[in-house]
């Protein structure tokens, strides 16, 4: 197995650690649940869309340090962005988590994001990184099912 | 600092065990992962093979290969000759009055669903109640589930306290005119519980209502005699064992297995057929349909072999004493608590780190080859009682040591160190 600090990057300890936009969002117009059956993980992502930007976005929740951080830095990233920039961003973390171990990925476009690419190197670790992803996907089409991972 | 924690002394070896020689047994024990030693500690998920029961599986497949009960040449009943010996091997094991009460199943998972399926769906009506422990494992909960959809009778839960033991008065006070049946784990798999079975089935016994006892975590930690708990039905799974996958046990009082109707239908548990009328084969065949997994029947007669070959009393006491150590162990690391911490408790420790989520824990442990099990180990409503998502657990077998243990507990430290704020 490659290092541990390959997939506990400095960046994901500090978003797992001190979590950015953790925290109800109540004028929030798209929310959803999200699961991860695996773990136990649950977490809730809140988005206040407005002509197809969103205009604020914010999660709660309990998970492993890679699905905290991810969320964290998804909330991040995802500020003032159409909806079609977030769907873009969420294909091209995906490509990135799930490529070829010993491809180094290119996706100057993802920009911080790119740190998660170590995760490819725990397959059984991408559905932590993922999870608020596909949770803001269905906070998006407003689906009231909670996601699951699987 | 917490380093001097390993100073904790370690409990003597109980004689006549050498966990040295055991080791030399087991040939996946030798193996690296990520280039570190192996340190199995997932023992309540499956446990590794000792080389008997790999030659068993061998010899089986090298030059005994040939279905059973039908065929009239030699191969053939030597074949048929090694699975009914390994049936009795589970016979004596477990101390069943007859052979014909061990039924082959492919483990506990199927053993609970042929129990209630076939004694369910014949004895169960609307408003019946049906006897469980909130600590079941999920397979021994679904399949009631279901037959108490089909049948309109419901659950009863046994509450379990802070410790994690059963409450005995409380499950006591669910007994009604109306309770049929009764359902139990031995040994829980994800907080160590043994629970006091022999007084539970006493007492179902006194309210005349007939109990299952899972067995699949306790199979292999412990001397079971069903006669002595009077149980009526008890199931275990062969790779809990040390034996292989896809077979297991059920064992059930005759007097039960006769009334009830087969679970499957096919070859072998059938006596007679007409397009007509089927007359069912006698115990154990008529719950035995198909093909049945031979060569893990007789993998499982070698696992009984090597478990009595060492001596179920000295894997009692070297379990026993690893389970100390790492209690004292664990228990010393600052923000580390243990979940389940009954009195009577075999070979597993469940715990939580302050802060950092058991995934984690599991993760950077595995890039020390440290195998521990992280989740809610098919045991949801357990961790719902404690209000936590999922734990992180180890479990041991006869083949662990404490420097193994010493290992998780510097692990463990690691994980504090990285992840800690
Ligand atoms: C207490 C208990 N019951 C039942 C089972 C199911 O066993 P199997 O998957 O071998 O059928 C397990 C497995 O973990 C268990 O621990």
């Amino acid at each position: 197995m490659s290092d541990l600090r390959e997939l506990y990057q400095e960046m994901i300890l500090d978003h797992c650690k001190r979590p950015r936009n953790f925290h109800n969002l109540p004028d929030a117009n798209r929310a959803a649940d999200g699961f991860n059956r695996l773990c136990g993980d649950k977490l809730r992502v809140f988005v206040k869309l407005d002509d197809g930007i969103i205009k604020d976005i914010a999660f709660e929740g309990d998970g492993c340090c890679i699905s905290k951080a991810s969320s964290s830095m998804m909330t991040e990233a995802l500020k003032g962005k159409t909806l079609d920039e977030a769907h873009k961003l969420f294909q091209q973390f995906h490509e990135v988590l799930t490529g070829p171990p010993d491809e180094t990925p290119d996706a100057p476009e993802l920009g911080k994001l790119a740190v998660f690419a170590g995760v490819r190197e725990f397959p059984v670790r991408v559905k932590c990184a993922t999870l608020a992803w596909h949770t803001l996907e269905a906070a998006l089409k407003d689906e009231q099912k909670p996601v699951t991972t699987e | 600092m917490t380093r001097q924690l390993s100073k904790t002394p370690a409990p003597a070896q109980p004689p006549h065990f050498d966990v040295h020689r055991i080791r030399e047994d087991f040939p996946i024990l030798h193996n690296k992962v990520h280039n570190k030693t192996l340190v199995y500690l997932d023992n309540a998920a499956t446990t590794q093979k000792p080389n008997l029961v790999i030659n068993a599986l061998r010899r089986y497949y090298g030059s005994e290969n040939a279905n059973i009960h039908r065929g009239v040449y030699l191969l053939s009943q030597l074949a048929t000759d090694l699975y009914e010996q390994a049936r009795r091997k589970v016979q004596r094991f477990i101390n069943a009055a007859e052979s014909r009460e061990i039924i082959f199943t492919r483990g506990t998972t199927e053993a609970i669903n042929l129990v209630a399926s076939s004694y369910g769906r014949t004895n169960f009506k609307p408003g019946d109640q049906i006897i469980l422990t909130g600590m079941e494992h999920l397979s021994n909960i679904v399949p009631w589930q279901i037959i108490c959809q089909q049948t309109g009778a419901v659950l009863r839960v046994a509450p379990f306290d802070d410790n994690g033991e059963l409450i005995l008065d409380e499950y006591e006070r669910l007994f009604t005119p109306r309770t049929r049946f009764v359902t139990a784990v031995h040994l829980s798999k994800s907080l160590g519980t043994i629970n006091p079975v022999k007084r539970m089935i006493a007492i179902a016994h006194a309210h005349n209502v007939p109990v299952f006892i899972d067995g699949a975590q306790s199979i292999a930690h412990g001397p079971i005699d069903v006669q002595d708990i009077d149980a009526d039905f008890y199931a275990f799974s062969g790779h809990k064992l040390y034996g292989p996958t896809g077979i297991g046990a059920l064992y059930g009082k005759a007097r039960f297995l006769e009334e009830m109707p087969p679970y499957q239908g096919g070859g072998d548990m059938i006596a007679s057929v007409t397009f007509e009328k089927t007359e069912y084969n006698e115990l154990p065949y008529k719950f035995e349909a198909g093909t049945p997994n031979i060569a893990g029947g007789i993998g499982l007669g070698a696992a009984i072999d090597y478990l009595t070959s060492v001596g179920l009393p000295n894997i009692v006491a070297h379990e026993s004493r690893l389970l100390e150590y790492a209690h004292s162990r664990l228990s010393g690391i600052p923000g580390l608590r243990v979940v389940g911490t009954a009195r009577q408790k075999g070979g597993v420790i469940s715990f939580v780190l302050k802060g950092i989520h058991p995934h984690d824990i599991g993760t950077i442990l595995d890039g020390d080859g440290i195998a521990v099990r992280t989740g809610h180990h098919c045991c949801q409503p357990v961790m719902d009682r404690f209000q936590i998502p999922a734990t992180a657990r180890a479990s041991f077998a006869l083949y662990n040591t404490i420097p193994e243990i010493d290992a998780l507990a510097d692990g463990i430290l690691k994980v504090i160190g990285f992840l800690g704020s």
